[in-house]
């Protein structure tokens, strides 16, 4: 990160946060504070379990959920505050593919009707000639025969359909793409293949990527730099590499440690397990969030929020036992 | 071989299932073989529409009754052929002496029974002898096992997270101390670090309880940490088995085996793109002439095309694919 510091980021957050209000006027921090940067042709990888925010995160960086707090930076411009209206207009810059490609397209319009709809929407062409030739241009670039150009969605594998929501996503010529997801839904040759995919349009376009993900091993393979989240917060922020030669949030290891290697000369060895699951986001107390399953944890972790410290250039890491050394 | 035969807990013969409808034929099970050695655990891999779980259903005599039919082969469970019981008995065996854990942990239990009232009704119903204060007894007992406090027995399962609710399913499978537990993708439903505490947890119960596992998963990784044996399932046929040793470090692979390897971002490298297996899986209804997988193969030749190869056994380690078994005859001449 430190090589780039004239660079201006694509995408930035400050302190940005998403409480949703429950029944009852209890609140569920889904985001609570977080900092990020994404910088041109680059992707930023966001890990955490299930319920850690992640997805929110993304949504609200593209103001599909409003923000309670915080700001949103895009190419410097602050767009918090923008209306429905601006942002329509800004999202021909910010698009998004969802992780099950099922349930995000319409069953009722035909493959090229799905990828021209945005070009229809925005008027980005003329005449409607213009507008499907494009599409069916887009189809050649994510690798869909134009033979699918009249199928509907139910006809392809998910694989197939995935490609139609990336088409779909490029349509409009982004800057940014936030990917929730997209390989889960898949079989491992399948994701493959697209994880491959986003790379080339990657290298082609120059896209950003914010990577949102359950699964380390596709973000290490994906990302320059990883954020992990844990409970709305960022625990940990760094290079990919140095995410995995060294993490330095006990979450993170734990992380690690929980991935079944294909690796048979580590069996049966101990495994770093942690215990429990992860609390409940609704009403949270001050202190790390991880406290309650952390093996180092002390006094402090329970009372006090620790700070998101730069520890090494580009390495941000929340937790006092490793901001005290 | 009789010797032979009783260290095996289950052996299938020839398998081969399909789904018949109105419209259409689907070839889910292509004449499988496969043996698991008491207390051993073999891990059946495979993507999506392989056939794993038919071979499982199948098993147990679950396949659905109208469209699933097995027209060949045995399934052998502690020496007898299951094909040949009847419901009856069937029912005695389900639950009993081979369970089943599924996938999906929110949809395998019923919501408006109590965990407690679900585990001992599986303990009731193959123990009629016990009385209700010993199946109360069992159930807490089973529940301590799988690590759950046995006042939780009068939860309802929407009080419990998906890791809870795999654990109680596991105990379910497991109060009745079963010498099989099929085990169907347990694992994929939960985040990371829950699915490592609930496999550390079914090594541990397999090792005390010493009995035989069928692990279905599309994890490799699993595969390397809990299993023994592996056969690697492809369009519902088996193109490579063998031991864990044979499959992660052996020198031979079938193509597929090979791409299902380079399609799994590794975390020690840095290599930038993956080697994804090229197209997709065969279409049940209409298999390829030849060996199944030859329309995605690299190696492909004529003969694939036209001719479903043999598996070629060596020691431990099958593999069927023609490569190999002109391998084996170029290896017979030298000597």
């Amino acid at each position: 990160m430190s090589e780039r510091t004239n660079a201006q980021p694509l995408v930035k957050t400050v302190d940005l946060k998403k409480l949703f209000k429950l029944k009852g006027g209890a609140l569920l921090h889904a985001v609570d504070g977080v900092n990020l940067e994404i910088y041109p042709a680059e992707t930023l990888g966001v890990v955490g379990e299930s319920g850690c925010g992640k997805s929110t995160l993304g949504r609200t960086i593209l103001k599909l959920i409003e923000p309670t707090d915080g700001k949103i930076y895009f190419e410097g411009e602050d767009i918090t505050k923008y209306s429905v209206r601006q942002m329509r207009h800004k999202r021909r810059d910010m698009q998004i593919i969802f992780q099950d490609p099922y349930a995000c397209l319409d069953a009722r319009m035909s493959v090229v009707d799905i990828i021209a709809e945005y070009m229809f929407i925005h008027h980005v062409y003329k005449s409607r000639a213009e507008t499907y030739n494009r599409a069916a241009q887009l189809m050649d670039q994510v690798g869909l025969a134009r033979r699918y150009a009249n199928a509907y969605p139910h006809e392809l594998d998910g694989g197939r359909r995935q490609r139609i929501g990336i088409a779909r996503a490029l349509s409009l010529g982004p800057k940014m793409i936030v990917c929730d997801e997209p390989v889960s839904a898949l079989d491992v040759s399948i994701q493959a293949q697209i994880l491959n995919l986003l790379m080339d349009l990657q290298d082609e376009l120059g896209l950003a990527y914010m990577f949102v993900t359950h699964d380390l091993s596709v973000v290490k393979h994906i990302s320059n730099n990883i954020m992990v989240m844990y409970l709305g917060r960022c625990v940990e922020l760094c290079s990919a590499d140095e995410l995995f030669a060294n993490p330095l949030h006990p979450y993170t290891d734990a992380l690690l440690a929980a991935i079944p290697k294909p690796d048979i000369s580590l069996r049966g060895k101990e495994q770093k397990l942690i215990r429990g699951e992860v609390t409940s986001p609704i009403n949270v107390k001050p202190g790390c969030r991880f406290a309650s399953r952390c093996p180092f944890c002390t006094e402090k972790c329970t009372n006090t929020d620790p700070e998101f410290v730069e520890v090494t250039p580009g390495h941000f890491v929340s937790c006092f036992k490793v901001n005290n050394k | 071989m009789a010797e032979e035969r009783t260290d095996l807990i289950l052996d299938i013969k020839n398998l081969k299932v399909v789904y018949k409808t109105d419209m259409e034929v689907v070839e889910a099970v292509n004449n499988i073989d496969l043996k698991i050695g008491r207390g051993k655990t073999l891990g059946l891999v495979g993507e999506t529409g392989a056939g794993k779980t038919t071979t499982a259903l199948s098993i147990l005599r679950l396949l659905p009754a109208v469209t699933g039919k097995v027209l060949e082969g045995e399934i052998h469970f502690d020496g007898q052929n299951l094909m040949e019981f009847d419901e009856h008995f069937m029912h005695a065996i389900r639950g009993n002496r081979i369970s089943m854990v599924f996938q999906d942990p929110m949809t395998s239990l019923n919501p408006v029974l109590t965990v407690g009232d679900q585990i001992a009704e599986a303990i009731s119903l193959h123990n009629d002898q016990l009385s209700k204060e010993e199946i109360d007894r069992k159930v807490e007992d089973t529940l301590s096992m799988v690590g759950i406090l046995p006042k939780r027995k009068s939860d309802y399962p929407h009080q419990f997270s998906g890791g809870m609710k795999q654990r109680v399913i596991i105990a379910m499978a497991l109060c009745c101390e079963p010498e099989l537990l099929i085990a169907d993708e347990p694992t994929t439903a939960l985040d990371v670090t829950i699915q490592a505490q609930v496999l550390a947890m079914m090594r541990e119960l397999r090792e005390r309880l010493g009995m035989a596992m069928l692990m279905i998963t599309h994890d490799l990784g699993i595969v390397a940490q809990t299993c023994d044996d592996v056969a690697v399932m492809y369009a519902g046929e088996i193109v490579e088995a063998g031991t864990v040793e044979d499959i992660f470090t052996g020198e031979h692979h079938h193509p597929y085996t090979v791409g299902l390897f380079n399609s799994i971002p590794n975390l020690d490298s840095r290599a930038s793109r993956l080697k994804p297996i090229p197209g997709l899986v065969p279409d049940p209804t209409n298999l390829p002439k030849g060996c199944v997988f030859s329309p995605r193969c690299e190696h492909c030749t004529e003969i694939c095309r036209q001719q479903r190869p043999e598996t070629v056994t060596h020691g431990t380690h099958s593999l069927r694919c023609h490569l190999f078994a002109e391998k084996k005859e170029g290896g017979a001449a030298h000597e």
